[in-house]
């Protein structure tokens, strides 16, 4: 009787070996490539040089100083911020209704061919939807052909290599996630509940405020997120489609490593923005949690 | 048992994966590893073809985008390449950090017809050890757009000039952008005195530059959908544009002088196969090579002044480039201190944050 008291609170020893074996390989992985590196170029940012060969290398915060004393870094993070912010919003305002639709109006087969061709972006390469994008917006590209076929004369659209064309392009590569999230919790809502608020006299725009809107935020919240956070760092449709109007931090970032060869600055500015992210986070996600 | 069995299979498959890999990781022998820009010369299908038909070594290729990655992949990968192109400017830089080895040039039998001047230039070959073989060398200037120029332009304000606002093509490159401002203010462009009259000069071109280009096919493509009037390019490229692309652009090189580069073929530390590599070496300088580089597809000069007689009389290499005088107005690119490596790349980047809208 004692014996088994003693061993009631302790996991049986064979599902502690299941537990390891299943979830060991994910971690190891999770440790391997991304916890070891990251933790790599965190020590770096500390560093004055790389220590490769015979670099000497020594212990400094001036890498991390350097984004307060130059103003044109805070200016340009402001501006990756800014331009992670307008996609996510765009991405919400166009994702969220088709998003609606798929869930709950459409059924059958035209469902599943919709859903295809909202995930068909995926499937091919980002770089080539990019330049896509070049052909479409550039001077004497599709779109302003079709323009200047239509209304005559209408002269140069002066699309490419603008802010615009970036968030464009940011746009269409990272729509597919807000549908899906929100997709996966619109389809979770229980159509009854929506008939039984339209049953007690509540008019569409109040069912959408008061009930959808609020049930589909954690799907709302994890696209944003997915969206967000990739944006801020993004360098490669800035340089493609933003021309002279494309430099962000992700493009400094960048230049670190392939420009020179100053690692510790560019870790630097990295883990700076993933700071400044995680303290956006720790704002939104009370708010978010009292909103459901 | 079953577990015992389980792993020892396990071991086996991982053993023969690991020998594998590391099997055909690398030569046996008869093969080298170049490392080069893509397109510039050493991976021309029918050199490679005549090479391993006469030497019977096999030549792969690895690429690089910047200096500053040719330099990380000799870095993080020592032991692994066998001919590498450096800018001059860098030859030295590599060889202080060990990442490339001394070349002994008595057995090139090409290396006599170099010009003396490139040959042992003292960014290649300090004192009596030759780090570097004068491979090529160019100028970087500007190239126009003769649908838009009657007239081919003089000095380096064109692309300062008003008329073309909104229609220059400029690179994205620091060092490049800092050593046009440094011509244009008529300072030494690998130790410029005023940075702050540098800084001035490129924030003039705010009103000028259309987008930044970042490689010759980018270059190409902008020029053929009208998007420049002028842009800063290279000289070979320029060549290769008009030539094997057919656009109408003549490149200038400017009165108040353009910005001079000579590239060299070095051999790696602990290069797996050192005799294929300064035997490729010497066949990359061969007249042979460079006379049908050059008039096949477009090429920067040749440092072999034998190959470059060997020219038609109207190749830009022979009558631009060989025109003394002109030769004389260039500066050439020279080694920097990373600190102002960095300081000009930090001046370029709050450049361009200025430039934006």
């Amino acid at each position: 009787m004692q014996s088994a008291a003693a061993e009631a609170p302790r996991v049986p020893h064979g599902r502690l070996r299941a537990i390891a074996g299943l979830t060991g390989p994910a971690y190891f992985w999770l440790a391997l490539t991304i916890f070891l590196p990251l933790s790599a170029m965190f020590y770096f940012s500390f560093l004055s040089d790389v220590p490769f060969g015979k670099r000497v290398a020594v212990l400094t915060l001036e890498n991390y100083a350097a984004f307060f004393e130059k103003e044109f870094y805070r200016t340009l993070m402001l501006r990756s911020f800014r331009l992670g912010a307008e996609v996510t919003f765009y991405c919400f305002v166009f994702g969220f209704p088709c998003a609606y639709l798929l869930a709950k109006s459409i059924k059958g087969r035209w469902r599943e061919a919709l859903f295809l061709l909202v995930i068909l972006p995926f499937w091919s390469n980002a770089l080539v939807r990019i330049f896509s994008w070049t052909m479409v917006l550039r001077g004497n590209g599709v779109l302003e052909r079709l323009v200047n076929w239509l209304v005559p004369d209408y002269g140069p659209l002066n699309l490419m290599f603008t802010y615009p064309a970036i968030v464009v392009g940011l746009v269409h590569s990272y729509l597919p996630y807000m549908i899906l999230t929100c997709y996966i919790s619109l389809e979770a809502i229980d159509d009854s509940l929506i008939e039984a608020a339209r049953s007690l006299g509540a008019r569409r725009l109040a069912v959408l405020r008061r009930l959808i809107l609020p049930l589909a935020l954690p799907g709302i919240l994890a696209g944003a997120i997915l969206i967000f956070v990739p944006v801020i760092g993004s360098f490669m449709e800035p340089r493609i489609l933003g021309g002279r109007e494309g430099t962000f931090i992700g493009t400094i970032i960048e230049d670190q490593f392939t420009a020179v060869f100053n690692w510790p600055l560019g870790a630097a500015l990295s883990f700076l923005m993933l700071g400044f992210v995680l303290l956006i986070l720790l704002v939104v996600m009370p708010l978010a949690r009292r909103a459901t | 048992m079953l577990h015992h069995k389980f792993l020892r299979r396990t071991l086996a498959s991982l053993a023969l994966a690991v020998g594998l890999a590391l099997g055909s990781a690398h030569s046996w022998a008869d093969e080298i590893l170049v490392l080069n820009w893509q397109g510039y010369g050493t991976d021309e299908a029918w050199a490679l073809e005549l090479f391993t038909a006469k030497t019977g070594i096999d030549v792969v290729h690895d690429y690089f985008n910047s200096e500053q990655e040719m330099l990380t992949k000799l870095r993080t990968n020592p032991g692994a390449y066998d001919v590498v192109l450096i800018n001059s400017a860098y030859t030295l830089q590599a060889a202080d950090e060990g990442l490339i080895q001394a070349i002994d040039t008595s057995g090139l039998k090409n290396v006599a017809d170099l010009s003396p001047g490139m040959r042992d230039n003292a960014n290649l070959a300090p004192g009596e050890t030759t780090y570097g073989v004068a491979w090529v060398w160019g100028v970087t200037s500007f190239a126009v757009d003769t649908n838009d120029f009657p007239e081919m332009p003089v000095s380096i304000e064109e692309l300062w000039d008003p008329k073309h606002a909104g229609r220059v093509g400029w690179r994205d490159d620091a060092i490049e952008a800092v050593m046009f401002a440094a011509i244009a203010t008529g300072q030494d462009i690998n130790n410029p005195a005023d940075f702050d009259v540098i800084r001035d000069k490129l924030r003039g071109l705010k009103p000028q530059i259309r987008t930044f280009w970042s490689s010759e096919d980018e270059w190409n493509q902008f020029m053929s959908a009208n998007e420049f009037d002028l842009a800063t390019y290279w000289s070979g490229s320029a060549s290769r544009s008009k030539m094997a692309f057919g656009l109408p652009v003549e490149f200038v090189i400017p009165k108040e002088g353009a910005i001079g580069w000579l590239d060299g073929l070095s051999v790696a530390t602990d290069a797996p196969n050192a005799d294929g590599a300064k035997a490729f070496i010497d066949w990359m300088i061969d007249p042979e090579f460079y006379v049908r580089w050059d008039t096949e597809v477009g090429a920067p000069a040749s440092a072999n002044a034998k190959a470059n007689a060997q020219l038609p009389e109207a190749a830009f290499n022979r009558a631009v480039l060989g025109d003394p005088e002109k030769v004389a107005t260039l500066q050439f690119m020279g080694p920097m201190d990373e600190e102002l490596r960095q300081k000009i790349l930090e001046l370029w980047q709050e450049t361009k944050t200025y430039l934006l809208e």
